[in-house]
């Protein structure tokens, strides 16, 4: 991963402009963002977020419903227009030279929208033609990209027969149809099943490696930036708050481990108990008289924790001892509390009936 | 060109995969053509009039038999014997009867006297077609009896010689040219309206607009597509209504080729109004909403239902500005006149120049971004 990622991964809001290079050090920059604002009226979506990509790097933006990570990636896009600041893509500014930012990226958007009457191929077909694909290799781009996502048997499918996970492959093949040098992808794998999600993660890590592709990639799912990403950007409120790889954001969070812990009578004192445990950083508590004790030595807590329930003559029902999961470091950089969208008010059209998702 | 021309590509695909569109664009036309076609092409008939006879004298009888001829020949209406025309009127009112004579007493004795004879006729003028139709049947009827008995050797009244250019055009065929043009309009309604604010509610419109291609190849190759299948629609329903109301004008190459260049031209005037019209809504409501009130404000100024020169002046400044006008009275010039090309002329200036005026403002409008 990155060794030359910022030490601290915490960003502080207001001084996310204060991030230096980062990524492999010497490694050429794919994608540079300075002081990037986006503003709808009074409403401030983005407010200032710097940060860079390196080629052949896969990178992830986490971050809470709202919290700006779709209005990043679609300035990134060129999809919507930028208030102040600068993206740069491929070397080419999004707002100069939209057209050449355009020619080098592929993208996956949130929704699935390849046309459903279509077949694979044809779909395929039209936005190679799009992208201005000489016919003559058009047609091996197809193939190999069919090849790349295993859509080869179904190219003569229509779209509208296709699986949700097969659609979600269909659409990465669509944004790689004309050898994108950058790969945008929106959320790729909401609404897929367990399975599905692991095979486009397999899909993704294979298309990096064979094509040397730069990944940005916005997500919901921890686990998936865990196991995709080189290095994460957590966002919220419009403001980068962290960046770093998973290990230094996991690193950075007080406590290394993390203690869960049921006790067979509930009782309000047990959380002040277990915040005066040594080297315990913080207790969350959790439904059913659970308690998630993070620690920076979950063994010798794990004892202890162990020994003041027999002095007070109680027992433990469950406790296991995990280490820091992103889920942990999300919580911990954007908080828990429940967040309201606010988004542009526009209508999207529902699913039509029988159609997969 | 190869984008514009994969947009083009993408929408006659998805067109052909999707008969249903190209169905309903051709159904409602055509249902129409015959539904009021039939409807509004006949004669009343089989309607009852009541007879008050207080008179009961020769001049009465006359009255009655000529009844009795329209009966059983014409058929407009039957006649039902009343004694009391209070009651005649009445029943008039609550719709059992559609009218009502009443033959006043001393009727006879006044036609011989030539003191001013009169028939009493009660009809229900809330029905303005019904009640002006056995108006005109009744004063055709006078007419008759007033008529001398021995006409006089030389004529000594003005008569109208009336020519007729075309032969008898029934009102199937005088509805077609309103259909051809509410086809392409539907089409266009569906196809370029419906169905392109829905592409863009789906994120469709988001997959083009990471593409390279340009504000123009896009704008451009959707009105193409959209035109491609309204003019689909129009030669369908020239062809399909023709053969319906029985003109054989499309058996003529010349015709043939001033209603495809007709056809062409409405479709671009339609469509270049459609997309003006959606380029900036995201709702898919707004369309379907939509259709009902342009339908109305753009169909019946048109003149295809109802002449121009009747309408107030304000109606009148729609119909000069609506594109159904223009396609109504070229397609009535080529389908029922064989007037030709410089019939048509100045219909295809202006349909060409609204579509191309419509789209030169809309693509400015149109946003390259979300």
């Amino acid at each position: 991963m990155s060794a030359a990622a910022t030490k601290s991964p915490k960003v502080t809001e207001g001084t996310s402009a204060a991030i230096h290079s980062n990524g492999k050090s010497g490694a050429p920059i794919a994608i540079a963002v300075e002081n990037i604002v986006k503003r709808y009226g009074t409403f401030e979506a983005v407010k200032g977020v710097n940060f860079e990509v390196d080629e052949g790097e896969i990178f992830g933006l986490l971050g809470p419903n709202g919290a700006g990570k779709s209005t990043l990636i679609r300035m990134m896009t060129t999809l919507i227009p930028v208030t102040s600041g600068r993206a740069i893509v491929g070397g080419h500014d999004v707002s100069k030279d939209s057209d050449d930012v355009r020619r080098m990226i592929g993208v996956i958007p949130q929704a699935l929208t390849s046309d459903p009457d279509l077949t694979v191929g044809e779909n395929l077909s039209i936005y190679a033609k799009l992208y201005s694909v000489p016919r003559a290799q058009r047609e091996k781009n197809i193939a190999e990209v069919l090849e790349a996502v295993d859509l080869t048997k179904w190219r003569d499918a229509q779209t509208k027969t296709l699986s949700g996970g097969m659609r979600r492959r269909l659409e990465i093949a669509r944004g790689l149809v004309h050898n994108p040098r950058i790969f945008f992808l929106d959320e790729p794998t909401t609404g897929l099943d367990p399975v599905s999600r692991i095979a486009v993660w397999e899909m993704l890590n294979n298309l990096k490696k064979t094509r040397n592709l730069t990944m940005l990639l916005t997500t919901h799912y921890m686990e998936e930036a865990d196991r995709l990403c080189d290095r994460i950007a957590i966002v919220d409120h419009g403001n980068l708050v962290a960046l770093g790889t998973p290990v230094e954001l996991k690193q950075s969070v007080p406590g290394s481990n993390v203690v869960e812990v049921q006790f067979n009578r509930e009782d309000p004192e047990w959380k002040a108990r277990l915040e005066a445990l040594p080297d315990v950083t913080e207790v969350q508590s959790q439904s059913a008289g659970v308690y998630r004790v993070l620690t920076s030595n979950g063994s010798r807590t794990t004892t202890q924790l162990v020994e003041m329930a027999a002095s007070l003559g109680e027992q433990l029902t469950a406790l296991s001892v995990q280490n820091t999961s992103l889920d942990d470091v999300f919580v911990h950089y954007t908080g828990r509390q429940l967040r309201d969208e606010q988004v542009k008010s526009v209508f999207m059209m529902p699913p039509r009936p029988g159609a997969q998702p | 060109m190869n984008r514009m021309s994969a947009i083009i590509e993408r929408e006659m695909r998805k067109f052909f995969r999707s008969p249903t569109l190209m169905i309903m664009s051709l159904m409602m036309p055509i249902l129409q053509l015959i539904i009021l076609g039939n409807a509004f092409g006949g004669k009343i008939v089989g309607t009852h009039v009541a007879v008050v006879d207080h008179d009961h004298g020769p001049e009465a009888v006359k009255v009655r038999e000529a009844f009795d001829a329209i009966a059983v020949n014409i058929k407009t209406f039957t006649t039902v014997e009343y004694q009391n025309d209070v009651q005649a009127s009445e029943d008039v009112r609550t719709g059992k009867i559609d009218a009502a004579v009443i033959i006043p007493a001393q009727y006879s004795r006044r036609v011989y006297a030539q003191d001013a004879p009169k028939l009493g006729f009660v009809v229900d003028n809330s029905d303005l077609f019904m009640s002006s139709s056995l108006e005109a049947e009744m004063q055709s009827l006078v007419d008759a009896m007033n008529a001398p008995q021995t006409q006089s050797r030389l004529a000594t009244s003005i008569a109208l010689e009336v020519v007729e250019l075309y032969p008898y055009v029934n009102y199937l065929k005088f509805l077609l040219p309103l259909t051809v043009a509410l086809a392409m309009y539907i089409s266009v309604m569906i196809g370029g309206g419906m169905l392109y604010i829905d592409d863009k509610a789906r994120g469709v419109h988001e997959g083009y607009l990471v593409t390279p291609i340009t504000k123009f190849e896009l704008v451009f190759g959707m009105n193409i597509a959209g035109s491609v299948k309204a003019v689909l629609a129009g030669i369908s329903l020239t062809v399909i209504g023709s053969l319906m109301a029985g003109l054989g004008v499309i058996f003529h190459p010349e015709a043939m080729a001033e209603l495809f260049c007709l056809i062409v031209a409405g479709s671009i005037a339609f469509n270049g109004m459609m997309f003006l019209l959606m380029v900036r809504v995201n709702d898919p409501l707004v369309p379907r909403a939509m259709f009902g009130v342009l339908n109305t404000l753009l169909l019946y100024p048109s003149g295809g239902m109802y002449p121009i020169a009747a309408f107030p002046r304000w109606l009148r400044a729609i119909s000069v500005i609506d594109p159904f006008t223009y396609c109504v009275h070229g397609f009535k010039a080529v389908l029922l006149k064989d007037g030709g090309f410089v019939a048509i002329q100045y219909d295809l200036l202006f349909l060409f120049a609204f579509g191309i005026g419509a789209l030169l403002i809309a693509t400015p409008l149109f946003k390259r971004t979300l």
